[in-house]
């Protein structure tokens, strides 16, 4: 069933109750909350999204619930727990959706060894997957959402998953984290599509999600095969450039920005090496986003530069 | 009391792991993931040749588990090299204990245990030298207030937990197994006597295998506050099968040891609790030999906390009571620690920072 199946009081009383079993790519999470941005944006941005039939397993059991006591009346907070263990301090409660989406972040990336998983956003076009590692600030994510508006299929914008056994990126395909002056940018970019509340003054900035097109949702059990690996950054006025980047360099800066790089020992090593051996590995340079959209949809399918 | 949590029940007989429904596995999952005893059921499973008859959604969860216990195995192996070397020069025996010590010695109760501190053991006047040696070798002592730094100098059986500059390993030095002001008293230079070397290295030893046992049960019920108290009893029963399987005198020099360590008190509950959690095979006539059974109504008191703080830390595990008892062990673990006189400032101390200093979050 589909979150969208619910009316938003069904699915915000039972999210309240006995929560309700969401299906992300491979994981499924057991959510529970009585906050109602919790309630509103989960089934406005996941409205595409399964909801399970069979309650009987899930990967991750998660509740979001407001501070009790007297900070309930002049601070009121949001608190994460992660199957009735707390371990993060409590945000403002105006952050709790935010929140949410960290959380699950880090409940993936701290639980699930059996992948490879590198701080990058992917997305995918004719079974072909671009991987977008890149500091945060680089314009990663914006790239990541003005690609998956023009017929690219978003995988992930933040979690690239990939599977140690064939090396296929596994798609997650939740909401897209857009973070200060990249909100207005794809408001005005993509008119047509899904914007959850905006946050403000979080850690990160203001802080709000994009909802992931219909056709990436529904095929979250399709794997891509990795086959760039592109460093976007985004500078004002600058002449659009792709450039070839060392395959060594980028072991390194996936590597150190790997969630379980290091955990997965020679595992790890290995999957890393052969991920880059069968990527084509670029910088990239942009002031423009549809130039950007025009360059991916003609990437070089071998080593040489066609800007 | 819950009946039986499905943990103990698949801890203790692993074959009942063939027929769960994935309603069970959930909650299995769930237990050993807030026990910290994931890596454990896991190797039950490989052990017992369960795999072909769990879910995958369950083995994604175990085998995720086992990597990260893996890995540790190689962290932990290599961090003890480096702790060897920093320490070559200093001519002082270096004694590992608890996790590090099982796993050198390739006991099995080291197999799927999760764990990431390493424990140290020597003589108070060296700690000094040793404490001044592993800081030139990138090792510095946590970040904590004058009043903690001043807390644990002064009465604890450790100084400040080490960590690594670089690679964030973290050592607890210890020059005695319980506070200076606890109760008991167990002689270090006593437990130096004993300590026995770990193959393939030089100067590297853990305790004796009664000395091992003993440190593990006064941690467990003298000591410690019981977060990880089923991992912990884990330990105890498979160290206890495994040294009383090799050894026939093992029973009888554990009991003579424990008197004259004076812990003949946290090894009867050692005894106890393992034997009625997860049915270790202790011999009857060494119970009783042991009489340390504290008076009728505080034996029956204290089984109703330890009953349910040895259950994994899981609400589907607690009844109305756990969370209170839970609470007074905790108050017992200080009470034992120290005096009345220095616990009841510390505690308001530790209770006011805590309320009021985030930052403060130590002990």
């Amino acid at each position: 069933m589909k979150v969208s199946e619910l009316s938003p009081a069904e699915f915000s009383k039972r999210l309240k109750r006995r929560g309700i079993y969401l299906k992300t790519g491979p994981f499924i999470s057991h959510i529970r909350s009585s906050i109602p941005a919790v309630a509103r944006n989960l089934s406005l941005l996941y409205s595409d999204h399964q909801l399970m039939t069979s309650e009987d397993f899930a990967d991750f059991h998660i509740e979001l619930f407001r501070s009790r006591g007297l900070r309930r009346w002049y601070r009121p907070q949001v608190n994460f727990s992660f199957d009735g263990h707390i371990p993060f301090k409590p945000l403002p409660l105006a952050q709790a959706f935010p929140m949410f989406e960290w959380t699950l972040n880090w409940c993936i990336a701290n639980h699930s060894n059996q992948y490879l998983i590198l701080h990058a956003a992917a997305i995918e076009k004719d079974g072909l997957a671009v991987i977008l590692p890149a500091p945060p600030g680089t314009g990663k994510s914006t790239l990541c959402a003005g690609l998956s508006s023009r017929g690219w299929r978003l995988l992930s914008d933040e979690l690239a998953i990939l599977r140690l056994g064939d090396m296929k990126l596994l798609p997650l395909a939740r909401p897209i984290n857009l973070k200060n002056d990249s909100i207005d940018i794809m408001r005005q970019y993509t008119p047509d599509a899904t914007f959850g509340q905006t946050s403000h003054d979080t850690a990160k900035g203001d802080v709000a999600h994009m909802k992931p097109s219909t056709d990436s949702v529904i095929r979250s059990d399709e794997t891509a095969t990795p086959t760039w690996i592109i460093f976007p950054k985004y500078v004002a006025n600058e002449n659009i450039s792709l450039t070839l980047r060392s395959k060594a360099q980028t072991f390194i800066y996936a590597a150190e920005n790997a969630f379980n790089y290091s955990a997965l020992g020679l595992k790890g090593f290995q999957a890393m090496e052969h991920l880059i051996d069968s990527c084509h590995c670029y910088d990239f340079i942009y002031s423009d986003l549809d130039q950007a959209v025009e360059q991916f949809n003609s990437l070089p399918l071998s080593e040489e530069i066609t800007p | 009391m819950k009946p039986d949590c499905i943990l103990v029940t698949a801890l203790t007989d692993p074959g009942i792991m063939r027929s769960l429904n994935l309603k069970q596995w959930d909650l299995l999952i769930r237990q050993a993931r807030n026990a910290n005893l994931s890596g454990r059921l896991n190797t039950l499973c490989h052990e017992n040749g369960l795999l072909e008859h769990i879910p995958e959604q369950a083995i994604n969860h175990l085998s995720s588990a086992q990597i990260l216990a893996d890995r540790q195995v190689d962290t932990i192996r290599w961090e003890v090299n480096r702790i060897q070397q920093a320490l070559e020069r200093l001519d002082v025996p270096v004694v590992l204990l608890k996790g590090a010590a099982y796993l050198l010695s390739g006991l099995p109760a080291a197999k799927g245990r999760i764990f990431t501190d390493i424990d140290l053991l020597f003589r108070k006047k060296e700690i000094d030298a040793v404490e001044k040696t592993l800081l030139l070798f990138g090792w510095f002592p946590t970040k904590m207030d004058e009043y903690d730094q001043r807390y644990y100098r002064t009465w604890m059986h450790e100084i400040p937990p080490l960590s690594h500059i670089k690679r964030h390993s973290v050592l607890d030095v210890h020059h005695a197994i319980l506070p200076e002001t606890a109760s008991l008293h167990p002689d270090t230079e006593k437990l130096l006597e004993n300590i026995i070397p770990v193959k393939g290295f030089d100067n590297l030893f853990t305790l004796s295998e009664v000395d091992m046992v003993l440190h593990s049960a006064t941690h467990l019920f003298h000591d410690g506050e019981l977060e990880n108290g089923l991992r912990d009893l884990i330990d105890l029963d498979a160290l206890l099968r495994h040294f009383s399987e090799n050894n026939p005198d093992f029973w009888n020099d554990i009991v003579l040891r424990a008197h004259d360590l004076e812990l003949s008190r946290p090894l009867y509950y050692a005894f106890k609790y393992s034997n009625k959690l997860l049915n270790t095979p202790i011999p009857k006539n060494i119970l009783t030999s042991l009489d340390q059974s504290p008076i009728k109504p505080l034996a029956w008191f204290m089984d109703r906390l330890f009953s349910r703080a040895l259950q994994p830390d899981h609400a589907s595990c607690d009844d109305g009571f756990t969370g209170i008892a839970r609470w007074l062990l905790y108050v017992r673990s200080h009470y034992l620690r120290m005096p009345f006189q220095l616990l009841l400032p510390h505690l308001l101390r530790k209770a006011w920072m805590r309320r009021f200093n985030e930052q403060d979050t130590t002990i």
